[in-house]
């Protein structure tokens, strides 16, 4: 019933509805998620939606942080907002998981990995993540190799149209392929103290 | 933003050594009503910081919570668990700010949200 419940609401992210998450692995239900660049709130909703206990959503934007209060009011979920930038963001202890879209460096080169690095210092069981496609091998060697992941599975390969949305998208409509990862950082004690 | 959050934020200043816990600034407090969940405070209470947890409950004009770290033991007892679940989930700072302990520096906290914005000078 939740995941119907999920899918009708969010109707847009189908692309990232992932039962997978939690009935495969477990990340999400009864745990403490993070939303890394929440924009709008849609993953973290996700989250809650699929039984996270306390979802906390971070985001740079004032904009996406008021949409996504108004959103989580009006789907009656109670998450936290934290406004900062992901690349400085300083955190004690860990949450269980980490789920993010984060921007895909296309014009602050290397935030996509900035993010990534954040979430696996602060996710103890796990982090799902997009990446684009075409960043695949990149993506995988940085995470094993530099972000203290002990493993990266990329769970499922995506396409979706991103709609002009910002001053900088030039093309009306835009089509890339999006892998979905699921990261395991080493430490994975479970307790994350 | 509730107490969960505000043990796990810390000042990010570039330069300070000890920027956890932040202290609170309360202009404004809110309680929101969570479903008593005790597997997730048991499970939870690990993982928290209590001193911390019990300066800012105090902060926000709460008093019950004992000072020192609570024994396992007292994970049995409903009361305890119901005041823990209380102040780590209920009680949410709306208006005021957090302040970094080794600077003085404020960060404001509106409709709930911590701006954790850095100027250039701090990054």
């Amino acid at each position: 019933m939740k995941l119907k419940q999920l899918e009708s609401v969010l109707g847009d992210l189908e692309q990232f509805s992932n039962p997978k998450a939690e009935n495969s692995f477990g990340d999400v239900s009864n745990k403490v998620v993070a939303d890394f660049g929440c924009g709008c709130g849609t993953l973290g909703a996700a989250a809650a939606l699929l039984g996270a206990d306390q979802v906390i959503a971070i985001d740079i934007d004032s904009d996406s942080l008021e949409l996504a209060s108004e959103n989580a009011v009006d789907l009656e979920l109670d998450i936290d907002f934290v406004q900062c930038d992901i690349r400085n963001l300083e955190w004690r202890g860990h949450v269980d998981t980490v789920v993010m879209n984060p921007p895909f460096g296309t014009r602050k080169k290397g935030v996509d990995m900035d993010f990534l690095s954040m979430a696996l210092k602060v996710a103890s069981q796990a982090v799902y993540s997009l990446h684009k496609t075409s960043t695949r091998e990149h993506v995988k060697k940085a995470a094993l190799r530099d972000f203290n992941a002990s493993s990266a599975e990329v769970l499922c390969e995506l396409r979706y149209d991103v709609p002009q949305l910002y001053k900088f998208h030039k093309k009306k409509e835009v089509d890339i392929a999006v892998d979905l990862w699921r990261f395991v950082p080493k430490r994975n004690q479970g307790r994350g103290i | 933003m509730r107490l969960l959050t505000h043990n796990m934020l810390s000042s990010n200043i570039k330069g300070v050594a000890n920027g956890f816990p932040l202290l609170i600034e309360v202009e404004k407090v809110i309680e929101k009503q969570v479903d008593f969940n005790p597997d997730f405070l048991k499970n939870i209470f690990p993982k928290i910081e209590w001193q911390a947890l019990v300066q800012a409950s105090r902060s926000m004009g709460y008093s019950e919570l004992p000072e020192e770290s609570p024994e396992s033991s007292m994970l049995d007892s409903d009361d305890f668990l119901m005041k823990f679940h209380h102040v780590l989930l209920e009680l949410h700072l709306e208006e005021g700010a957090l302040v970094c302990p080794e600077t003085g520096r404020k960060f404001p906290v509106n409709k709930g949200i911590p701006n954790m914005l850095l100027h250039e000078d701090e990054v």
